[in-house]
């Protein structure tokens, strides 16, 4: 079972910790909870979406993943071998080699291209470093990742300002590829786009998964984009996960209140459509100070008639893959 | 018997252009527009369509090298761009509100929201401050602030949000306005924020009986809340026409490219039909109509003449050439 599973992450946690002010005494003076321990396992070729508000620890889990901020606790396995075990041995050869099979899209590719280099620099940039790729043959496959994503020959030698939003997640798209990873995480990758863009990106994304049969972590607050482009979904809130289930399942039946007003939540561009929304009173509460129990309680419309302030759920199988943290499932 | 409403506000050929130093933008160009009494209109386009600009013109707040520099916007029966300067400020905030896209940029960090909304309802009121910090913590109140009497008294920076979103909200009903331009009310908000706030403006609109345009680029936001929907491509409009028309019987092919883009939560995954190509560039904009490059219908006619808003059907209006010659129905694209 375990074998095809491409990532593994148990238990992760990841806290930031706040310092009081000053030059020579800093004290912490609170911890951030981004993520409490989140565990999940994505398999080989599927499109994994997580799915949250902001704030809810999405990119952190994912920078946790991919070891950019090292976690706090907790184990991620990338096809068996232990992320964190490679990066603490400081072995350099070993770290490239892991980092060549798992890339990372960003969220805004208005920041995340170096305004100094053409496409081609940016582009081969990875051949340098990893050297997987003869020198003779860089350019031969530059052209082929750039028409991969959909751009042409002549793009190489402009510089990022030259291009429209569009472009830029293409020619970041390119750079992830550029390695030939077995795991792309793509955090937010359509958020900053236009609409008619918006389908470009995602149909290219879909694209590529058929040719190249890569794994997906796909971030997202979006839903119905979630909904198009994904086979399983976690929903996470204050940095936890509250519901896994695959993406017609999650969909047509979600079990978790919090999942259930989120998807009640999204408006349909359908005028007919007078779907029954659950509007969740308050807002998300800081991470700093999470609340006791099921941190979804002081929201929570059931939260009286059982004991979520002071049991924290834990995920539990309800079947059909379908994971659930709610006390409600169990009385 | 009933009256057909009037309308409050009619743009005609409204002109803004954009002057720079890479050339004219010509960010608004002869965009016509009605809003009838009580009614809300949903102006919907992607980002660069001149929505904004649009919205900016009625309270003719146009930042710099904006210009107006044609049209009429008629309101109440007033061309708003033969006033004064002094007689428009009469009519900001308190004839028409503005909310702004972003509300943690438009509020003024320096000064707590009791003092914002004091200004406001002074300026425009004749009363003292104590009662107007009644009239603000009753506003408050309208907007569903918890404890009103010390949340208003907090800073901008103290507030999350879909506060600060309440707190803009409060701040353009101070007045009680007869027509507020929400301008991506509820872009940088969260989902269940999002649902909150819009299910309250539609609340208060019922309330107060305003008339509201709502400039959004979420075909979901105004599906459940506008009347009439107004589609802008590249600085003019190209469909108005009432929701339910615009949703199931579009004829201007890019309002259909735009609804088929738009993945769907209640459609089945299938691959989404893109639109080719990007949003023009408007210091030089196409010929003719400024769809056409990336139309699947365009002819040697939409290359030559700008079509004009033309009413096809009753209430319902497109600008495109060929939209009788599709009479009354779009062919599907290839």
């Amino acid at each position: 079972m375990s074998t095809e599973m491409v990532l593994e992450v148990k238990n992760l946690v990841k806290h930031f910790p706040i310092m009081s002010r000053g030059v020579f005494l800093k004290k912490q003076v609170g911890i951030v909870h981004a993520v409490d321990g989140v565990s999940f396992a994505v398999r080989k070729g599927e499109t994994f979406g997580l799915v949250g508000e902001s704030g809810c620890g999405k990119t952190s889990t994912a920078r946790a993943i991919l070891y950019l901020d090292p976690p706090t606790s907790g184990e991620v396995y990338f096809e068996g071998q232990e992320v964190g075990k490679i990066f603490k041995s400081k072995n350099k050869q070993e770290i490239l080699k892991l980092r060549r099979k798992m890339q990372y899209v960003f969220q805004n590719p208005y920041a995340s291209l170096d305004p100094r280099m053409t496409v081609a620099d940016i582009i081969m940039e990875p051949f340098a470093i990893h050297k997987h790729v003869p020198k003779s043959k860089w350019y031969d496959r530059l052209y082929e990742l750039l028409e991969l994503v959909g751009l042409e020959n002549y793009h190489a030698e402009r510089y990022p300002h030259e291009f429209s939003g569009g472009q830029r997640q293409r020619i970041c798209i390119a750079r992830a590829l550029a390695v030939e990873p077995r795991l792309l995480i793509a955090d937010e990758p359509v958020a900053s786009l236009d609409v008619s863009v918006r389908a470009q990106i995602l149909n290219l994304l879909q694209e590529l998964q058929r040719k190249l049969g890569i794994t997906y972590l796909y971030i997202s607050h979006d839903l119905s984009t979630v909904k198009h482009i994904c086979d399983r979904v976690a929903v996470m809130y204050l940095g936890k996960f509250v519901e896994i289930a695959d993406t017609d399942e999650l969909f047509s039946s979600p079990l978790h209140p919090y999942t259930q007003a989120l998807l009640s939540s999204i408006p349909v561009p359908d005028p007919e459509t007078k779907a029954l929304r659950i509007i969740l009173p308050g807002e998300v509460p800081s991470p700093i100070n999470p609340p006791s129990g099921c941190r979804f309680h002081p929201r929570c419309i059931y939260a009286k008639e059982h004991k979520c302030v002071e049991n924290a759920p834990k995920l539990v199988d309800v079947g059909r893959g379908h994971l659930v943290a709610c006390e409600r499932m169990f009385s | 018997m009933l009256m057909a409403p009037k309308e409050i506000l009619k743009i005609e050929n409204l002109t803004t252009h954009f002057y720079t130093w890479a050339g004219v933008v010509k960010a608004v160009d002869g965009v016509s527009l009605e809003v009838k009494e009580g009614e809300t209109l949903g102006l919907v386009g992607e980002s660069g369509s001149g929505k904004s600009v649009t919205a900016l013109s009625i309270l003719r707040i146009v930042p710099r090298p904006g210009r107006i520099i044609d049209g009429k916007i008629i309101y109440k029966g007033e061309n708003l761009l033969e006033k004064t300067e002094s007689e428009m400020e009469k009519i900001r905030g308190k004839e028409i509100a503005y909310i702004f896209q972003d509300p943690a940029t438009s509020l003024n960090p320096v000064f707590s929201v009791a003092d914002q909304l004091i200004e406001v309802i002074r300026r425009h009121q004749n009363v003292t401050k104590e009662e107007a910090l009644e009239k603000a913590i009753e506003l408050f109140r309208l907007v569903e602030i918890a404890d009103p009497e010390i949340k208003i008294w907090s800073y901008p920076h103290q507030l999350s949000g879909g506060m600060k979103q309440r707190m803009a909200i409060a701040r353009a009903l101070s007045c009680q306005p007869s027509l507020l331009l929400a301008d991506e009310p509820t872009t940088n908000l969260d989902v269940t924020i999002q649902a909150q706030i819009l299910e309250l403006m539609k609340n208060l609109k019922k309330k107060l009986g305003m008339s509201m345009i709502l400039i959004t680029h979420d075909m979901g936001v105004v599906a459940g809340v506008a009347d009439r929907i107004s589609v802008m491509y590249a600085g003019r409009i190209c469909e108005s026409a009432g929701t339910k028309t615009i949703f199931y019987n579009p004829l201007h092919p890019y309002t259909r490219a735009l609804l088929e883009a738009v993945p769907n939560i209640a459609m089945k995954r299938e691959k989404l039909k893109i639109i080719p190509g990007a949003i023009p560039n408007l210091v030089s904009p196409p010929s003719g109509c400024r769809f056409h490059p990336r139309c699947d219908f365009a002819g040697p006619a939409c290359v030559s003449a700008v079509p004009p808003l033309v009413e096809i059907e009753p209430e319902h209006y497109v600008a495109c050439v060929r939209a009788k010659e599709f009479s009354g129905k779009l062919p599907s694209r290839s």
